[in-house]
């Protein structure tokens, strides 16, 4: 398993993504934003951060980096995409994931372990979680707020594109941003890019808090 | 010539900045205000004197870059 992970300047979870999955036994690459291919990865990470500076909006500069050429064209041509909270920011703005990211609705940076719900898992990433299953998961954001238009949101709906939700731990609605229906990560049409706000690369450890990311990045191990 | 592009968040989008400048307002007193939406001007300098063009120069930017149309709204006014 060969794994690259994208660091754009102000990218800060680069270390910690690297280590989570080498943790489960990839052979992980850093990729410096301004190099314009990719090796042959089996995964590429946006990983979390404030790249740019979040300047204009979150993702909106890092989109137009070199090494995004290539990612757009190992995504069209079926290569697996994960981008953890900015660099779901980043895939949304570079229109590889639908809908755009606003300011959570209480204006805050929420930084804490929150519930969510496993909505669709006829998936790679999820495929080791059952529908229902209720995972906890640390959230770090000031711009979670999802949003998409009705249209958009009906056809994700139908084709499974909708994965995760936020709840609480009885797996009640509990929507700690504004997002639409509570939507924590969502992924494409062909199901080969995927974007969450939570971190699992930061639940791998149960001194840490918790492991339940390890069955989610496993999922792309298969 | 110098173009301003106006962006704010679409109409159905709630826009929390926005609000917590309203509840602010209230709090000094200012009791009839209705709604408050914060957006951010983005000043451009372009180097020609056709209108015509910079407008549309600062359209495209607008759509491309300025402004995500999937959430924004933008406006484009001629400073100058």
């Amino acid at each position: 398993m060969k794994v690259g992970v994208v660091v754009f300047p102000g990218t800060n979870c680069d270390r910690d993504t690297k280590w989570a999955f080498e943790k489960l036994g990839a052979d992980v690459d850093f990729i410096w934003h301004s190099e314009k291919e990719l090796k042959n990865y089996d995964l590429v990470v946006l990983p979390g951060g404030f790249s740019y500076g979040d300047y204009l909006r979150s993702g909106a500069i890092a989109r137009f980096s070199p090494i995004m050429e290539a990612v757009r064209e190992y995504a069209n041509k079926g290569g697996y995409v994960l981008g953890i909270c900015n660099g779901f920011q980043i895939l949304l703005e570079s229109h590889l994931l639908p809908g755009g990211m606003t300011r959570n609705e209480n204006l805050h940076f929420i930084s804490k372990f929150h519930h969510l719900k496993v909505v669709d898992n006829n998936n790679k990433f999820l495929q080791n979680l059952n529908v229902g299953d209720i995972i906890n998961i640390p959230i770090a954001h000031a711009e979670g707020n999802y949003k998409v238009d009705e249209e958009t949101l009906k056809r994700m709906y139908d084709n499974g594109q909708v994965i995760l939700k936020y709840c609480d731990k009885n797996g009640n609605e509990l929507n700690p941003n504004g997002s639409i229906d509570s939507i924590a990560g969502i992924c494409n049409e062909t199901k080969n890019v995927f974007g969450l706000m939570p971190h699992p690369e930061r639940a791998m450890e149960s001194i840490l808090g918790g492991e339940d990311g390890i069955k989610m990045l496993e999922g792309f191990f298969k | 010539m110098k173009i301003a592009v106006n962006v704010h968040l679409k109409k159905g989008v709630l826009d929390p900045q926005g609000k917590a400048v309203l509840h602010a307002l209230e709090t000094l007193g200012f009791k009839d205000v209705k709604d408050v939406r914060v957006g951010k001007q983005i000043i451009l300098e372009i180097d020609t004197q056709d209108k015509e063009k910079a407008i549309k120069e600062a359209e495209e930017m607008a759509k491309e870059l300025l402004a995500n149309p999937v959430i924004e709204n933008y406006e484009i006014e001629v400073k100058e």
